[in-house]
């Protein structure tokens, strides 16, 4: 034990110099991709994901309409650079469809898929940097990025990662704290305090559960706050801008046309 | 226990690091965002602000229209944009959204698909739009019949990729919308050059066809898509003498000199930069942003550049 990094030291530091309760840096990207609905990028500390969004739209595929409501299709795209060993993972990678398929899931209930039936909402995720809480940062992202496109959602989606060490409860882990502790991945809708999901990959003692899920619940709420700060400065740019130059004329026609 | 973040590796003291970010929301914020008194004061602050999953108003005293839903007698906003209230509908207007059709809005759109009696056309919505065999006008004239041999022969007049401006005539049960050519307005698009913007820039205007100086035509249609092509003569216009019927569903451009490709670049590029700074897109602005372009003597690529285009978006905001 003595060789390796303290998770947590003496003095209630973890190794990058946090306390137990504190998260990492976050920064939010509302800027716009060219082509896509809404695009967000996100950073928790040196984790860094973008997500795109198209949609609603007609269905690629006739096979993957639904008659009542849309059709969310996620895919995730990891790229080879993020991790320290560089590693290319293909496409069909299990573990990337499944992680995929929890984005979906946590986003199911909360879009309101019936408002466009017989279309599809395609969500593109790239994971460009991983140090831990690579979920948490695609789920947050996956978020903005629909509110981003004007997609109807009940409510944000707020993801975080909770551990324990030694009786300790910690959160937003690094890759390091991942590697060593028990950890759960909680996203909540922050208005009604609704959990979307609960991911655990690791094993995780059922007394030390009730504690992580509530405290990450209260994390949440403050990456909920500040999710919505920035929501509300890009509307308030985008209602700015507009504000500026309308204006039209009823003699437009009249001062317009130039014959030839 | 206080949940904090600060910046990475943390400076100096939690509370304070906490406390001095100026960025990031703090206690003071979040008292003025939760405010949900009801909507007395609606007219006092017109364009109010709000995000999914906030609480608006209550259900008992209001309509929920679109982007809201209703919980627990609340009606609370699905979409982050600016809410609107007429009598007693409260809706949230979204600003970036895929365009919602009305029926008589002029839309410009692109066939994805050639199906039997009708084309599939991409027009930015949330679904394909239809446009039935039916609701063209074949070469030969309004009155025409449709033949069997116009069923066969319908990548004749619409193939995949084809560019057209209709209208909305109608919509499915499933909210998809039914668009009609029956009209010399309207028809398969050539000669020119399409741009894409937000839907929400382009406003409902008398007119959405227009011709700039320099021989440029316009056609701004309500789904975002913009069609900037050669100006068509007034006496080669539909119903003139000179008018080409046969050349309707033609895929070849005339003749285009550089004169008027540069001048459709140029507008094009205006377009692009005045959709980039949000500017609500009408006849006036467009052409006040033009008369500058022309005056400044920009070249079209030097136009895209910041300071040029920052210059230019001030100069059309500002009058």
């Amino acid at each position: 034990m003595s060789s390796r990094i303290e998770i947590l030291n003496d003095g209630g530091f973890r190794s990058d110099g946090r306390r137990q309760y504190e998260l990492r840096e976050m920064t939010f990207d509302m800027a716009e991709q060219a082509g896509a609905d809404g695009s967000a990028s996100v950073a928790h500390g040196l984790t860094q994901v973008r997500v795109s969004v198209f949609g609603p739209r007609e269905a690629k595929m006739r096979s993957q309409t639904i008659h009542d409501r849309a059709n969310i299709n996620v895919e995730v795209g990891i790229a080879p650079f993020s991790t320290g060993d560089r590693r290319k993972r293909s496409k069909g990678d299990k573990r990337i469809l499944e992680f995929a398929s929890t984005i979906k899931s946590t986003f199911e209930p909360v879009i309101q898929t019936a408002l466009y039936p017989r279309s599809q909402i395609d969500i593109f995720v790239h994971v460009l940097q991983q140090d831990g809480g690579v979920l948490q940062a695609c789920i947050n992202a996956t978020t903005l990025a629909l509110a981003n496109a004007g997609v109807p959602l009940l409510d944000f989606v707020c993801a975080v990662t909770g551990g324990v060490h030694a009786a300790a409860p910690m959160l937003d882990l690094t890759t390091l704290e991942e590697n060593d502790l028990p950890h759960v991945t909680v996203a909540v809708m922050p208005r009604t305090g609704r959990v979307t999901l609960v991911s655990m990959e690791t094993r995780l003692h059922v007394d030390r559960f009730e504690e992580i899920l509530r405290l990450a619940g209260q994390a949440g709420g403050v990456i909920h706050k500040e999710m919505r700060a920035v929501v509300r400065e890009r509307t308030k740019g985008l209602v700015d801008a507009m504000g500026a130059g309308v204006r039209t004329s009823d003699f437009a026609e009249d001062a317009m046309v130039a014959d030839s | 226990m206080q949940i904090t973040f600060t910046s990475f590796p943390s400076q100096s003291g939690l509370r304070s690091a906490y406390a001095s970010a100026t960025k990031h929301a703090t206690e003071d914020d979040e008292d003025a965002y939760m405010d949900v008194e009801p909507f007395d004061d609606f007219e006092s602050d017109s364009s109010r602000l709000t995000c999914p999953g906030e609480t608006l108003t209550s259900a008992q005293s209001f309509m929920r229209g679109h982007g809201t839903y209703v919980d627990n007698d609340d009606v609370i906003s699905s979409v982050a944009g600016t809410v609107e209230r007429v009598n007693k509908l409260i809706t949230v207007r979204a600003l970036r959204t895929r365009y919602n059709p009305e029926v008589g809005d002029l839309v410009i759109g692109r066939i994805t698909e050639v199906q039997p009696r009708r084309w599939k056309v991409d027009a930015n919505s949330r679904q394909d739009a239809v446009l039935m065999l039916s609701s063209v006008n074949l070469p030969g004239g309004v009155q025409r019949r449709k033949l069997e041999s116009d069923e066969l022969q319908m990548r004749n007049f619409f193939e995949e990729g084809d560019l057209l401006v209709a209208e909305v005539q109608a919509f499915f049960s499933d909210g998809a919308m039914s668009l009609h050519t029956r009209s010399l307005k309207y028809g398969k698009l050539r000669n020119g050059q399409l741009v894409t913007v937000p839907p929400i820039l382009v406003r409902r205007l008398k007119s959405h066809f227009f011709s700039l100086p320099s021989g440029v035509d316009l056609i701004l249609g309500l789904n975002g898509y913009i069609w900037v092509s050669k100006h068509v003569k007034e006496s080669e216009r539909e119903g003139e003498e000179g008018f080409d019927a046969e050349a309707v569903y033609s895929n070849r451009n005339d003749d285009i000199d550089d004169a008027t490709r540069t001048a459709i670049a140029r507008v094009t590029n205006i377009i692009r930069i005045l959709a980039a700074h949000s500017v609500p897109l009408t006849d006036v602005v467009l052409l006040e942003a033009y008369e500058w372009a022309v005056e400044q003597d920009a070249d079209v690529k030097g136009l895209l550049q910041e300071d040029v285009s920052d210059a230019l978006v001030a100069a059309v905001t500002s009058g």
